[in-house]
């Protein structure tokens, strides 16, 4: 499964991952996560709030952190 | 904010429950708000110093302020919380797309106010903007008066000066970003974007049309009570430092050396004020406690205010972030217009007042 999350160095896209890193340990899912800053690449996915997240290429979820919730359903 | 799922469930709670709890808060603000001088005045004749000396005054000022200031913010944030859940950036670029100028630069100023804004999340906005064909100076209304024009900053100014002041703020705060935004429009800048945003623009499509969330009330609730958890968790620090410091000042600064230096009188002092606010970079939560110490000194209003826009509005990190969609000339015009609308603010304030 491929995760991106997208989002230029602030405070929340750190939490993002760093939730997703944890949600992926605990279930032991297989995950390949890449954080995007590149602001064209973030542009190309029309989000207009970051930190947003990419599921197998499609956009999950922006504007905010992610609940392990939220986090847990996409890895099922 | 994305999907309703962002808000977790606790389905076992009925919707009563919430409302009366709502109510009930309220009432209790209310009582605890009222009780706040005679609170603040035992905790001070706890310390072993006279009352009305120096210290007693900073005392004073500070257990009265930090409660106070608390509890305007925890309702202000949470009654912006609410009424942004019925906004989103997408839902604003759909009101703003194909928008005229003029009325676009009005419209976006007031969106400004009320989207979910933060300066991490400029650029994306701005791309966002102006891929939809929303005019250049339309987009610029919107990214100042969306930093500037904040509840924190209205509800502190309300809880520290007035309403009066607050008001104010707000109705010059909107214009300076209209009118700022509308002269961009008219410089015709859309050649000073960076290469790559330039190319978006000019291939700009109208977006879809964007249906408005559907949130149950008990939902906006929740999004407020987070607002609430995670603003003033962030600000609280900010808010007790610039209280502090503003004691320090109303405790022991002489009036009449900020009457000299901040004083209406003191032609060169606005635009000192706003020099000086640029390279300042702190949200309104550390500058306002400050301000307001300030005007208690007999520093003129016009001057202070123009501090604070100049501090909010213009900041060097939010400038490196825009350099990345905005070539340096369009960011030094953004700068000179903006600057210049402060300028008139505060020199228009020291007029009238």
């Amino acid at each position: 499964m491929e995760i991106k999350v997208l989002g230029s160095g602030c405070a929340k896209c750190r939490a993002t991952v760093e939730t997703i890193e944890t949600v992926a340990r605990e279930t032991g899912r297989d995950i390949a996560l890449e954080k995007v800053e590149d602001m064209r690449r973030i542009a190309g996915y029309g989000v207009m709030s970051t930190p947003a997240v990419v599921v197998d290429g499609k956009v999950a979820h922006k504007g905010s952190v992610p609940t392990r919730e939220q986090v847990r359903a996409w890895l099922a | 904010m994305s999907a309703p799922a962002s808000v977790p469930e606790h389905p076992s709670r009925p919707d009563w429950v919430w409302h009366l709890g709502l109510v009930a808060g309220l009432v209790l603000w209310a009582l605890l708000y009222r009780q706040l001088v005679p609170l603040s005045e035992t905790v001070t004749t706890l310390f072993p110093v006279d009352r009305h000396s120096h210290t007693g005054e900073a005392i004073a000022f500070f257990f009265y302020d930090v409660p106070k200031v608390l509890m305007l913010l925890v309702l202000v944030v949470f009654a912006m919380g609410v009424a942004r859940s019925f906004f989103s950036p997408e839902r604003t670029r759909a009101l703003l797309a194909g928008r005229r100028e003029g009325v676009g630069n009005a419209l976006a100023a007031l969106l400004g106010v009320v989207t979910p804004f933060c300066s991490c999340s400029a650029v994306p906005l701005f791309i966002g903007l102006v891929s939809a064909g929303v005019p250049l100076g339309v987009t610029f209304s919107f990214l100042i008066s969306a930093p500037m024009v904040n509840e924190v900053a209205l509800g502190l100014l309300f809880g520290l000066v007035g309403w009066k002041v607050a008001l104010t703020y707000f109705a010059f705060g909107l214009a300076v970003a209209i009118v700022a935004g509308w002269v961009i429009g008219r410089l015709r800048l859309e050649g000073w974007l960076q290469d790559w945003v330039r190319d978006i623009h000019s291939g700009a499509t109208a977006p879809e049309p964007v249906a408005a969330e559907r949130l149950t009330l008990v939902e906006r609730y929740r999004l407020g009570i987070e607002a609430v958890r995670e603003i003033l968790g962030r600000v609280w620090k900010w808010i007790i430092l610039g209280i502090a410091l503003g004691a320090l000042i109303h405790g022991y600064v002489p009036e009449a050396l900020m009457a000299r230096v901040m004083g209406a009188d003191a032609w060169w002092s606005v635009p000192a004020a706003v020099a000086i606010g640029i390279p300042i970079y702190t949200n309104a939560a550390g500058v306002i406690p400050i301000v307001v110490a300030l005007l208690g000194k007999g520093a003129a209003l016009g001057t202070v205010l123009a501090f604070m826009m100049s501090v909010i509005a213009l900041s060097l990190p939010e400038m490196i972030i825009l350099r990345q969609v905005l070539t340096a000339r369009l960011i030094a015009v953004f700068i000179g217009v903006v600057g210049c609308g402060i300028l008139a603010v505060g020199y228009l304030f020291n007029m009238l007042f």
